[in-house]
């Protein structure tokens, strides 16, 4: 103990010795105990459904005390990690398949200790504030159940250090948010919203089922140490993988579109909103749509390694690409307010998403760390300005600034981290994701996600930038300027709910310092503290060109929100009714995607099958039935035939015949116990006594 | 045959095997109920002594005191409070026709068993050897540890379960006391009430 | 000795105790016949554990198992027993036809 605090006080000085090659430790006791991480939540969330009635805040406390242990114990890894990298790799054999054991265990590294903290910081936090958001819910308790269930499924996917660890926790957090998002059940759309999310990510769980197995099957390990130092020994070494890695990539990156909510696959998480506030929050920021992410992360150097799966990336590129832009522009259209936020989510995932895809994984990684900060942030303060006003809809709301001074001012703060304006954390994760681009672009062929593709995809992330700062802008005008546009009086949300608010702001302004080109290099270091080394280009300094293209782009999407909505507050609603001809509709109905799945995919074959059934019903099983009449029919003649030749006695006599044999059939059915027992006994040594003769 | 019957373990087997067919076949045909336990004792006692035989030390005395001694109590207990009759009983079994068919059928097993084993074992010879209890414990408390905690379990839940089948519903017997009206309404936990208002209705009946 | 003998007297035990299983009418005695198949399969157990030279002795082990589970089987098995003694005031499993309704 005192060892860690001797490190988690010198930890400023050895991050400031820069390029020299870190030595990895396995991390000592704080490792070896972190274990406790992905347990306690799993254990606490059934102690809530058993005890958490009788607590005195029903479960609350349970809840909250399981996410501040895991917030401090994130942050002591982090500590500890910055300190002195730790890679260690902790699994307990549970079961064995043939000669590949299946084994439980704890990965703690770089890239799980950031989850870590994330998940622990961020969920503590968005804990603090569901206490008073939740507050007079009829199933209270449950919900905190479920909300540590979710938490602990994140994590036991997080710390897996193998392929079967890490699809039990996928799937766990999978159905703990199936049971979030319809929380609220009484009502149908909510019930069906979560429904189709669990569905949506099921598709994608067959990529994921896929993909582990053709990686895992070609290495001949579930570990991910085993593959990725298969991966790291070239592909002459591993010609199994290497032959297949291009597939297993594909299917695994498959899976990760689905949680990360990748387009073709985005539809679940905009209705995910249907969820109660601090689950979207939740969600969105660090749990849950982060796996996808972690997953590409997690297998990084199947990606990057030449010989593997390079060819992928330009399929996550486009993939990515596709995602940030046509979702921002969906943002543009949104009345609710949550709605517009999750359609950020989506376009901000294509970001980490294209920089996988450029592979710059640090740059990917550091998005996804700030934008979990600034999204809860936007998250929490949307839900109070729902707390508030009693509704979704931004066209219910507006002129809240006075009311809600928090709420605006830390919602103000995290937009502009969203938009990515210069000091606030955003800025920095989304320069150095445009920076990765333009160094793929140089340094990458088109077919692993470099050359001319990569310069679409800058260009197309610039657009995005500035579509982002522009739905930012209409958000916070329409929410917080102009009149107040509802029924009702606003106030601001009780303490509990402002300050997780405020306790979000500060990272959100400044945690994109940590990580600052050329600068500060506290980031890169602890997502490449792994056990493999982890190649990718991370910039040593900032790229002049992006850098201004992309805070302009910023800029001039916020001037523009400013002159659409900011003055003549009256008529602040009014001219929200931009509308281009063609574009509009298509943004109004989400590029009919879902109309698509719908109509294209479940009518589809929903249509044949009942078709065919009613053909089967209207031709085959008709034609039994008159074939049968028409038989009945015949042998009635047949009969009447023989009956009127006098034949009484046949009749007669398959009556007696039938009469009799229901009575030795009776016989057998006595009721008595001891009777069947015989015939079983007698039924057993005849099947077994033939098996003994025939062999 | 006459060489394997030379050794003296196999005579004390034959010995042994003897007895325990000769008490098993006593004990599930004997007219009188506490006969057929005390067979059953005779039978599982040569079970004993015949682990003892093949050195597992430790099941041989487990089965003397499990079986012999707690068990045996526990079916002497169920004889008495089902009144069985006591004495010799013509109606203890069923009739011969079913003898018959059961005797079919317990032979056939028995052969096939029989024929089972010889084809696939033959005359296998094997050395007994003592098994150490220190062994065995290691081995329960590390390879079989959590096999051993849910037969832990199981019992705990035989134990409940039992004590649940057995017990005789208070609102259906007659010797607790019908409540005052009174109480029931000065009664400040619901669950008290509802316990007596239950045993009322039952009091009525 | 060899292995056949145990198996054999193995399955002379648990023939008899089919018998009695499938001959008695009292649920006790039912029970007791249970117990002496049990006792039959324990001495299969032992014996081919003691045959392999098992290292972690699983069929030792195995054998206490049973033991302890028929020790459960026997408490359950009795308490029904008992509930049904008291509900039909009758303990003779050909008395209980409810399985032919």
């Amino acid at each position: 103990m005192t060892e860690f605090l001797a490190n988690a006080g010198s930890w400023i000085l050895a991050a400031s010795e820069s390029g020299e090659a870190a030595k990895l430790s396995d991390g000592g006791v704080l490792a070896s105990m972190a274990w406790l991480i992905p347990v306690v939540p799993m254990v606490a969330a059934f102690a809530i459904v058993f005890w958490g009635k009788k607590m005195p805040y029903k479960g609350w406390d349970i809840a909250i005390a399981v996410m501040a242990f895991e917030a401090l114990y994130g942050t002591a890894l982090l500590l500890s990690h910055i300190s002195s990298p730790i890679a260690h790799d902790f699994q307990i054999e549970i079961a064995k398949i043939g000669n590949m054991p299946i084994e439980w265990g704890w990965s703690v590294d770089g890239l799980s200790i950031m989850m870590y903290f994330l998940v622990g910081v961020v969920g503590f936090l968005v804990f603090l504030y569901a206490k008073g958001y939740m507050e007079g819910d009829i199933r209270f308790t449950w919900f905190f159940a479920s909300f540590t269930l979710f938490a602990g499924g994140m994590l036991v996917l997080v710390s897996a250090p193998n392929m079967i660890q890490l699809i039990v926790g996928w799937e766990l957090v999978g159905v703990s948010s199936w049971l979030l998002i319809g929380h609220y059940w009484e009502e149908h759309e909510n019930s069906s919203a979560a429904i189709k999310a669990f569905l949506t990510n099921k598709v994608a769980d067959v990529g994921l089922f896929v993909g582990a197995i053709i990686v895992s099957m070609s290495v001949g390990s579930f570990r991910f140490g085993d593959i990725l130092d298969a991966v790291e020994s070239g592909a002459a070494e591993a010609p199994m993988l290497a032959q297949f890695a291009f597939w297993g990539g594909l299917a695994l990156f498959i899976g990760a579109m689905g949680k990360s909510a990748q387009f073709p696959l985005h539809v679940w998480l905009p209705d995910a909103m249907a969820g109660p506030t601090p689950v979207s929050s939740l969600m969105h920021a660090a749990t849950m749509v982060t796996a996808g992410v972690f997953l590409v992360g997690r297998m990084f150097p199947l990606y990057l390694t030449e010989g593997f799966a390079t060819e992928v990336r330009s399929i996550i590129i486009i993939v990515g690409a596709l995602t940030l832009f046509l979702t921002g522009l969906i943002a543009l259209v949104q009345d609710d307010i949550k709605k517009v936020l999750a359609y950020s989510t989506l376009s901000q995932l294509g970001y980490m998403t294209v920089a996988m895809g450029a592979g710059a994984y640090t740059a990917g990684l550091f998005h996804l760390f700030t934008h979990a900060f600034f999204k809860a942030l936007l998250f929490l303060g949307a839900g109070s300005v729902i707390h508030s006003v009693h509704s979704n809809n931004m066209s219910d709301m507006g002129g809240l600034k006075k009311d809600m001074p928090y709420t605006y001012w830390t919602f103000v703060v995290g937009s502009l981290a969203l938009a990515g304006i210069l000091p606030f954390a955003g800025f920095f994760s989304k320069d150095e994701i445009l920076a990765s681009l333009r160094y793929a672009s140089g340094e990458f062929g088109v077919a692993d996600g470099g050359g001319a593709l990569a310069t679409i995809v800058l260009a197309l992330a610039i657009a995005g930038a500035f579509i982002t700062a522009f739905y930012m802008a209409r958000t916070v005008f329409l929410t917080f300027h102009g009149e107040y546009k509802g029924h009702g009086h606003p106030h601001e949300s009780p303490r509990i709910m402002w300050v997780p608010l405020v306790a979000l702001a500060v990272p959100s302004a400044v945690i994109g310092f940590i990580n600052i080109p050329g600068v500060t290099e506290v980031f890169t270091k602890l997502v490449g503290g792994r056990e493999v080394k982890v190649l990718d280009h991370h910039a040593e300094s900032f790229d002049g060109l992006v850098l201004v293209l992309g805070l302009i782009a910023a800029l001039a999407g916020i001037y523009l929100g400013w002159r659409i909505w900011g003055p003549d507050k009256e008529t602040q609603q009014e001219r929200d009714t931009f509308r281009v001809d063609g574009l509009y509709p298509l943004l109004e109905n989400k590029y009919y995607i879902d109309d698509f799945y719908m109509d294209g995919v479940v009518r589809p074959i929903r249509g044949p099958v009942a078709r065919a059934m009613d053909w089967f019903n209207g031709h085959v099983l008709d034609f039994i039935v008159n074939g049968a009449g028409l038989l009945a029919k015949a042998a009635g003649r047949v009969v009447y035939w023989f009956d009127q030749r006098g034949v009484d006695g046949a009749i007669n006599a398959s009556g007696a015949i039938t009469g009799a044999g229901g009575g030795v059939l009776r016989l057998l059915q006595t009721g008595k116990v001891q009777q069947y027992a015989v015939l079983i006994f007698a039924a057993t040594v005849i099947l077994v006594g033939g098996l003994v003769i025939w062999f | 045959m006459s060489d394997w019957i030379s050794h003296p373990e196999n005579i004390v087997f034959v010995i042994l095997a003897v007895v325990m067919v000769g008490a098993g076949f006593r004990s599930v045909t004997s007219r009188n109920v506490v006969h057929a336990v005390l067979f059953l004792v005779v039978a599982l006692a040569g079970s004993a002594a015949l682990f003892l035989l093949l050195g597992a030390e430790f099941v041989a005395w487990t089965v003397v005191l499990v079986y012999i001694g707690a068990v045996i109590v526990l079916f002497l207990f169920g004889i008495m409070i089902t009144r069985a009759p006591l004495g010799m009983e013509t109606q203890l079994s069923h009739s011969n026709q079913t003898k018959i068919g059961a005797a079919i059928v317990a032979g056939a097993l028995f052969a096939l068993i029989s024929v089972a084993a010889l084809q696939g074992f033959g005359d296998t010879e094997f050395v007994a050897s003592p098994t150490r209890t220190d062994d065995l414990g290691l081995s329960i408390f590390q390879r079989f540890v959590i096999p051993f905690e849910v037969v832990s379990v199981v019992l705990l839940a035989a134990l409940i379960g039992g004590i649940v089948l057995a017990r005789r519903d208070p609102e259906s017997t007659e010797e607790l006391p019908a409540p005052q009206p009174t109480g029931v309404a000065t009664t400040p936990s619901t669950n008290i009430a509802a316990t007596a208002g239950r045993s009322a209705e039952g009091g009525d009946t | 000795m060899i292995l056949s003998q145990f198996v054999i007297l193995g399955a002379a035990l648990f023939s008899i105790g089919v018998y009695g299983v499938l001959t008695r009418r009292n649920a006790v005695l039912v029970l007791l016949s249970v117990e002496l198949m049990l006792a039959a399969v324990n001495i299969n157990f032992v014996a081919f554990d003691v045959y392999f030279q098992d290292a972690i002795a699983g069929g030792q082990i195995f054998s206490l198992f049973i033991i302890a589970v028929a020790a459960a089987e026997v408490g359950i098995g009795l308490a029904i027993v008992l509930l049904i003694f008291r509900n039909r005031q009758s303990a003779n499993v050909d008395e209980l036809d409810l399985m032919k309704l």
